[in-house]
């Protein structure tokens, strides 16, 4: 139960947005979480979004995954 | 981008792994709070990507595991009242009693309602007037603020057939008993999706009085691998601190609007933890002004709790036996006949074992 996943967010109504994970749609409270737009992935936590995942962020972690990978392999 | 796939690249996950193999020169013992990563360890068979001298334990961290016998009593107790419906989350409707499992009540007539976040245990009460809803609220600071927040949406809307009979806890000072205990550990996998909330600040006190090393990390296999080599590193340089590998969705300061849900509805309060007794203010009690959605309102009989049934849980939940450990273990006590909390969850050590291990 204490899964969260991340979600695409597929439509937004007031504070509640249908999200997508992996295609199966789920509700998701947005009482926690700032300016989501459709197409955004949020963490899904019983229920709600728990946060906005930042893609810039995501994009360093896989770029320093890359850069050891580089290195290990000269 | 899609979060997952690009975190399982193989590449890499044995790139980490033989970086890790060259780094390791001693022993290590890192425990993994969350429930989540423990699952996940075991899914993505990161303990055979790891060399023997580097060992993960499990901790306290699987909700479901933790939540004590009495708060189940009090959930069969309230859902065989007349007027009732118990909701709950899946993972509890197993979970044994000291007398019965909420499974069991409601073959015997209970309502119990299964459902997936406290919105709906709220939907429940609006529709149904003339019935008293009590959603069983358990987890840590991950699910504790969608309780906060469903309990100031009934408070603002003037409900009053929807109550809570309250579970929730908060991970840190589980965490320093687990030390004070004196489990030996080297190091912390951080609870990932409980920083998300409590920020990476939460974990501060471990490196700073325990001297021990931490990191908070995702749930992919690079993520996993990724804060092992990070604690090795800390471990080798003598410098604990918290670092933060999962950026990507927790930053130091946490998710402040959550928090602030969280501080309206609840104060600090001491709770009883399954095999860890009571931890002084590790979990959470409504306030004053939200009290009235609390239901210890409603007066419960509770049998005696006694389950000397040989289940050592609370050990495994501790980090000092592992699930092979128990004499129960994939004979008397397995997923279908599960004797204890730490079989039912899908997060529970004993289940994740049961699942990944038994054929060895
Ligand atoms: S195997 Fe079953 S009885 Fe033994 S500790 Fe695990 S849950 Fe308890």
């Amino acid at each position: 139960m204490c899964l969260s996943l991340p979600a695409r967010v597929i439509a937004i109504e007031g504070d509640m947005a249908e999200v997508s994970v992996g295609g199966a749609v789920f509700k998701a409270g947005l009482q926690m979480v700032d300016d989501v737009t459709v197409g955004d992935y949020v963490l899904l936590h019983a229920g709600f979004a728990i946060e906005k995942l930042k893609e810039e962020d995501a994009l360093e972690t896989l770029r320093l995954l890359q850069e050891m990978d580089d290195a290990i392999s000269k | 981008m899609k979060y997952v796939d690009e975190f399982r690249n193989r590449r890499h996950i044995a790139v980490l792994a033989e970086l890790i193999a060259k780094e390791a020169t001693r022993d290590y013992t890192f425990m993994e709070v969350c429930g989540g990563h423990t699952a996940a360890i075991h899914r993505f068979g990161i303990p055979s990507l790891l060399p023997p001298h580097v060992r993960l334990i499990s901790g306290p961290g699987c909700p479901v595991c933790v939540t004590s016998a009495r708060h189940i009593d009090a959930l069969t107790a309230l859902a065989s009242g007349e007027d009732m419906t118990v909701a709950l989350f899946g993972d509890l409707m197993r979970v044994p009693g000291t007398l019965m499992t909420p499974a069991e009540a409601r073959a015997e007539g209970a309502d119990v309602r299964l459902v997936l976040s406290a919105h709906e245990a709220l939907e429940l009460a609006r529709l149904n007037p003339e019935r008293k809803v009590v959603f069983s609220a358990i987890g840590f600071e991950t699910t504790a603020p969608g309780t906060a927040v469903t309990v100031m949406q009934a408070y603002s809307e003037g409900i009053d057939n929807f109550f809570v009979l309250n579970a929730h806890k908060v991970m840190p000072p589980a965490m320093e008993v687990i030390l004070r205990e004196g489990t030996q550990i080297d190091g912390f996998i951080c609870p990932g999706h409980v920083a998300v909330i409590t920020g990476s600040a939460a974990f501060e006190f471990i490196p700073r009085k325990y001297g021990l090393a931490c990191v908070v990390t995702g749930f992919e296999p690079t993520d996993i691998l990724s804060a092992v080599m990070m604690l090795i590193r800390q471990v080798n340089r003598s410098r604990p601190s918290v670092e933060i590998q999962y950026r990507r969705a927790v930053s130091v300061a946490g998710n402040i609007k959550a928090q602030g849900y969280m501080n309206e509805v609840f104060e600090p309060a001491d709770v009883e933890w399954r095999g860890l007794g009571v931890i002084p203010l590790s979990g959470l009690r409504l306030r004053d002004t939200y009290r009235h959605f609390d239901a210890a309102v409603f007066p419960v009989y509770l049998p005696e709790s006694a389950r000397p049934n040989g289940c050592i849980c609370g050990d495994i939940l501790r980090g000092v036996s592992r699930p092979p450990d128990c004499e129960l273990f994939a004979s008397l006590c397995t997923p279908d006949h599960p004797e204890g909390a730490c079989m039912v969850s899908d997060e529970g050590s004993c289940n994740t074992w049961y699942k990944y291990h038994s054929h060895e």
